[in-house]
């Protein structure tokens, strides 16, 4: 379990992480989801106290990461960028880890051999390829059998066969009861790999929602109808539960019926329709609109009126 | 395995074979299902003795580090050798005064000076290194307490230093000490036990220094020049200073260390214990601003 509460990590003038406040919970596989730049590998790094919060505190498994006897038994960490002396070989580099936590030899080359490295275990980690370096951050952050994995954009790399066997491990993980927290810029991996999902954008919480409620949003496709009696006909559909933003003086974006179901609708009211289209929403769209929304909010001087993108996923979160 | 079938996910992902445990390019036979209780792996709790440990597989597994530690040995060694052999070879050309002045010990362990240098590389390297190629993330992810690294790195390096020095001093006197011929003198001869320890143990201040600095500074280039701005340029150029400044002199590192182990210090030089003091307040000074920047900036 990690529990972040109001966290905040400012550069200078510019803030990485604004205010986050979240819970990884055990037994799911969750999700952090944000473009690059998002804040997602600042929030990580201080989760396991490399850098330290501005305000806000965070603690795993109910205190700091730091003060664990056996933090690499807590939090097994898979970082962004390679953290691996490029002369040392990748058996040295691990058992460096090992020796901190009397972590046996034997752990060192079982876990060289379930990231397939036994054959390049002596050569220097210099010479790896990206997939490659990519395992050995997987061998080390595997290296105590952590409770916790939190991995920093770990497919990245990979190729398809070593991407299935990363969404194997985390679930797998995960269905042990443990808790599992990846960061990923691509919300098509995501869909495929996490339970839960947090959505950061310009280091604010955007989205904290089962995965499955993502992807109903997503996949509710919007419907763009163009008539002249945009008033009325809005009225009405909000009556039969649809959501309706006016995006002109004589168009509309609904989201909840059909096209189909809009016309019928509009033919019973006698109301002109100019216009009726039924448009497919993506997943990378669904994730672009939430974080595009974020960017403007933050463009602007004030709050944007009728800006649903920034106010609706707060009560997602505190629903979930 | 309780399969999160649950999930609204594209089904044909779902079913993909995650009873793989191993990735793919391993070999086959260490497949066990992932879901399967594991046996638990064991594991001690963080101190400084297993940090130390770890520091010493870091140390001795690079190779660079073994190359300069080398170098470090081969000068200390193949100069006072040179200088003793040079010196016997130019006896005659010597005034009398200098006969009189002649240290047979400071002239066989005058390769201190270059090997000073090759210790503040090592260890400024074992420290900016880590923070070159992103180790530094790693091993702070493993001891977030942090301060135990520094402590480790300078214990381990000072003690590598000591005892490798100590050695290369002895073999530098002993084999100096016979190409001086019968200007040689005996191990059981005045100042030769305290030159000897005494450059050993400052050449291990050195190296403590030098890590200390690499925390500080981060940056190889930036730690290895003010190492030998301090060590080289310092009390050479110290002598460009107004007299009333020069007093400050015998309190540079170089002048202190040399207090300790020189047979003939300079003039103005301290005592050996007011050296050794000297010496001690540079390492506690270097150490605390390492350990306050250490756990203060962000890794």
């Amino acid at each position: 379990m990690i529990l972040a509460e109001h966290l905040t990590k400012t550069y200078g003038t510019k803030t990485a992480v604004d205010d986050l406040s979240f819970t990884v919970r055990p037994g799911q596989v969750t999700g952090f989801l944000g473009p690059n730049g998002a804040g997602k590998s600042t929030t990580m790094r201080m989760i396991l106290g490399l850098d330290a919060p501005t305000s806000g505190v965070v603690t795993v498994a109910g205190r700091p990461y730091r003060e664990h006897p056996e933090p690499l038994k807590v939090v097994g960490a898979l970082l962004e960028a390679r953290a691996i002396h490029t002369s040392r070989s990748a058996y040295n580099h691990l058992l460096a880890l090992a020796t901190t936590h009397g972590i046996s030899a034997a752990r060192v080359h079982q876990v060289i051999d379930q990231v397939g490295l036994t054959e390049v275990a002596g050569k220097r980690a210099g010479g790896f390829s990206l997939g490659m370096g990519q395992r050995l951050g997987i061998a080390t952050a595997l290296l105590a059998d952590p409770d916790t994995l939190l991995l920093d954009e770990p497919v990245n790399g990979l190729d398809p066969e070593g991407i299935r066997w990363i969404r194997g491990l985390l679930r797998g993980f995960a269905a042990e009861g443990r808790t599992v927290l990846v960061s990923s810029h691509l919300m098509s991996e995501m869909a495929l790999t996490a339970e839960h999902v947090l959505v950061l954008g310009r280091g604010r919480l955007l989205a904290d929602l089962p995965m499955s409620e993502l992807l109903a949003q997503a996949a509710s496709d919007v419907v763009l109808v163009r008539t002249p009696h945009a008033d009325e006909l809005a009225r009405a559909l909000v009556g039969i539960g649809a959501t309706v933003s006016r995006t002109e003086v004589d168009a509309l974006e609904v989201t909840g019926p059909t096209a189909g179901r809009i016309g019928d609708l509009a033919c019973d009211l006698r109301l002109s329709v100019h216009g009726l289209v039924a448009k497919h929403v993506s997943l990378e769209e669904a994730f672009m609109d939430m974080t595009r929304a974020d960017v403007e909010f933050h463009a602007r001087a004030g709050p944007v009126p009728g800006s649903d993108g920034s106010t609706a996923p707060a009560s997602a979160g505190n629903a979930a | 395995m309780s399969a999160p079938d649950a999930r609204a996910v594209p089904s044909d992902e779902v079913t993909l074979p995650r009873q793989r445990s191993v990735l793919p390019g391993a070999p086959a036979p260490a497949a066990r299902p992932v879901a399967q209780p594991r046996p638990a792996v064991p594991s001690h709790p963080v101190t400084a003795r297993r940090v130390l440990a770890s520091e010493w597989v870091k140390f001795r597994s690079l190779r660079s580090t073994a190359w300069t530690l080398l170098s470090a040995v081969l000068l200390m060694i193949g100069i006072g050798w040179l200088a003793g052999w040079g010196s016997n070879d130019s006896w005659a050309d010597l005034s009398p005064q200098e006969q009189a002045t002649f240290s047979p010990v400071d002239i066989t362990l005058a390769g201190f000076y270059l090997a000073q240098l090759a210790v503040s590389v090592l260890g400024v390297l074992l420290v900016t290194g880590e923070y070159a190629t992103g180790m530094v993330r790693a091993t702070f992810a493993a001891v977030p307490r942090r301060l135990p690294v520094l402590w480790a790195k300078a214990v381990l390096f000072a003690g590598v230093s000591f005892l490798s020095m100590l050695a290369a001093a002895a073999v530098s006197f002993a084999g100096g000490q016979q190409l001086l011929d019968e200007h040689g003198i005996g191990i059981h001869d005045a100042g030769v036990v305290r030159g000897i320890v005494g450059v050993a143990g400052y050449l291990a201040a050195v190296a403590v220094l030098a890590v200390a600095l690499g925390f500080v500074l981060r940056s190889t280039a930036g730690g290895v020049a003010t190492m030998c701005g301090l060590l080289l340029v310092a009390p050479t150029l110290g002598l460009l200073l107004p007299k009333s400044w020069q007093h400050l002199l015998p309190y540079l590192p170089s002048n202190a260390g040399a207090a300790v182990f020189s047979a003939h210090p300079s003039a103005d030089s301290l005592g050996a214990v007011a050296g050794s003091v000297t010496l001690g307040l540079w390492l506690l000074a270097a150490l605390l601003a390492a350990a306050w920047t250490l756990s203060r900036r962000d890794v």
